[in-house]
């Protein structure tokens, strides 16, 4: 099984080798000079006064926190249910306690407002 | 029949025999058959992409009562290869106030996780090639780097419109993830691995189809992939109206054509896993099975085209709110009732 995530990582070098490879050659081809108006960012006209990057809404970030919530539920949901079968009626309850947990948790989010989006 | 997988067989015992033969060890065979893989699928990708750029454009003329290219070869089949050589021939620049290193790796990060994902999808009977014992898994594990992609794009473009847009595409990616994942985690419990051809084997009859013991599952599955790949109902990321086009509003030329060219890898590939796990892979009467795995695809593909001219695009609340209030509670509710029932 080893060798078969060897060669994965093999294929993800030489893919990523492709894919410089690319823009190197695009890089000769499609040289031209640069210019200073050319290298500025895009803004519909107006000369950007400020770096981009400042503050940005928190609601990205709580949407962020909620995922990684989820994920790693989801990621012990994954074991679960590929022996589901195996486990029968125990599997069943015991997950069913586990997504209750988290389903309070869903509620108290929904309640305090962090699934809204203004 | 026209099976390919003995071919493949063949070819590879073929290799071996010739390397023990002159005594060269049979790393090298492997070395040597991931260089052909990569190549392999690697023009796979290109010629679907090319096609299904066309095929988008002819579907969207034809829906609007227009005819979509015409002029270059039989109705304008050359277009998207004349559209690639322009894209390459093209000016790259780089904003000098960006991240120059962050600017380059973005559309490679997010080029090799379109193309990694392209391993584990069966096209046929024994045409995979790798069939990982975690195959959907290591899927959906792969194709959340693209989320890394676009972020890094949007940050490093040092653009508001790019830093905006990769925020949204992140947000929106990561949403629509956990239903996708759920309605993923039905069609588990019903076949009892994660294997994808071990999947497809587990629907050899047309009743069998997940779709049919997972109808909401698979309505669940198409739309977070929709979202997932962000196609127009769900196509906040890149609303021209708002944001111009989004995390690669400072792309051009062969980078830009790198983004363009995963998105449309991505929209097959969502299809591909949905045919997959849905439909019954490439089981089928009388065809051999790789072409009943393009039918079913490419018919997929065609529905989520035919979305697009259907319906139009949420607001960001309606998005984020769809996949939080909708989508999660009714992908948990589909997992308890398959759990109840399987």
């Amino acid at each position: 099984m080893f060798e078969s995530y060897l060669a994965l990582a093999l294929l993800i070098i030489i893919v990523t080798g492709f894919g410089a490879g690319i823009i190197l050659v695009s890089k000769f081809i499609g040289r031209r000079p640069p210019l200073r108006e050319k290298l500025l960012p895009y803004e519909c006209g107006n000369i950007p006064e400020e770096d981009a990057r400042g503050r940005f809404p928190i609601k990205f970030y709580l949407v962020g926190i909620l995922f990684i919530i989820f994920d790693i539920e989801i990621a012990f949901l994954f074991p679960w249910a590929v022996i589901y079968k195996e486990l029968g009626i125990f599997g069943l309850i015991e997950m069913g306690i586990f997504l209750a947990i988290l389903l309070i948790g869903y509620l108290y989010i929904l309640k305090k407002g962090g699934l809204k989006w203004e | 029949m026209l099976e390919l997988d003995q071919l493949f067989k063949n070819i590879y015992l073929w290799g071996e025999n010739l390397f023990t033969q002159w005594g060269i060890p049979l790393f090298w065979l492997e070395l040597l058959g991931m260089l052909i893989v990569a190549v392999i699928i690697l023009a796979f990708m290109s010629l679907s992409v090319l096609f299904l750029v066309w095929w988008e454009r002819k579907v969207s003329g034809h829906m609007q009562s227009r005819f979509g290219p015409m002029r270059t070869g039989w109705h304008g089949w050359l277009q998207t290869i004349i559209d690639a050589i322009k894209l390459i021939l093209k000016e790259d620049t780089t904003p000098g106030t960006a991240d120059k290193i962050g600017f380059l790796i973005a559309p490679i990060i997010v080029f090799v996780s379109a193309f990694m994902a392209y391993i584990c999808i069966p096209f046929g009977k024994g045409l995979i090639v790798k069939d990982l014992n975690i195959g959907i898994l290591y899927i959906l594990a792969i194709t959340t780097f693209t989320v890394i992609g676009l972020l890094t794009a949007g940050w490093c473009s040092n653009n508001k419109f790019s830093v905006l847009g990769g925020f949204r595409s992140a947000a929106q990616i990561i949403s629509y993830e956990v239903p996708l994942t759920l309605s993923i985690l039905g069609v588990v419990i019903l076949s009892q691995t994660l294997s994808m051809q071990s999947i497809v084997n587990s629907q050899k009859h047309i009743w069998e189809w997940y779709i049919f013991r997972q109808p909401i599952g698979f309505l669940i599955y198409l739309v977070a992939a929709i979202a997932e790949i962000n196609r127009v109902p769900f196509d906040i990321p890149e609303a021209e109206q708002e944001l111009v086009a989004g995390f690669n509003v400072e792309y051009s030329g062969i980078k830009f054509a790198m983004f363009f060219f995963a998105e449309f890898a991505n929209l097959f590939l969502v299809s591909a896993i949905a045919t997959t796990l849905f439909l019954g892979g490439w089981n089928g009467p009388l065809l051999p099975s790789w072409i009943w795995f393009f039918i079913k695809s490419f018919f997929l593909v065609f529905v989520i085209m035919w979305f697009k001219w259907t319906f139009p695009r949420l607001r960001v609340d309606q998005l984020m709110g769809f996949a939080w209030k909708f989508l999660l509670p009714l992908a948990f509710i589909n997992l308890i009732l398959t759990g109840l029932f399987a």
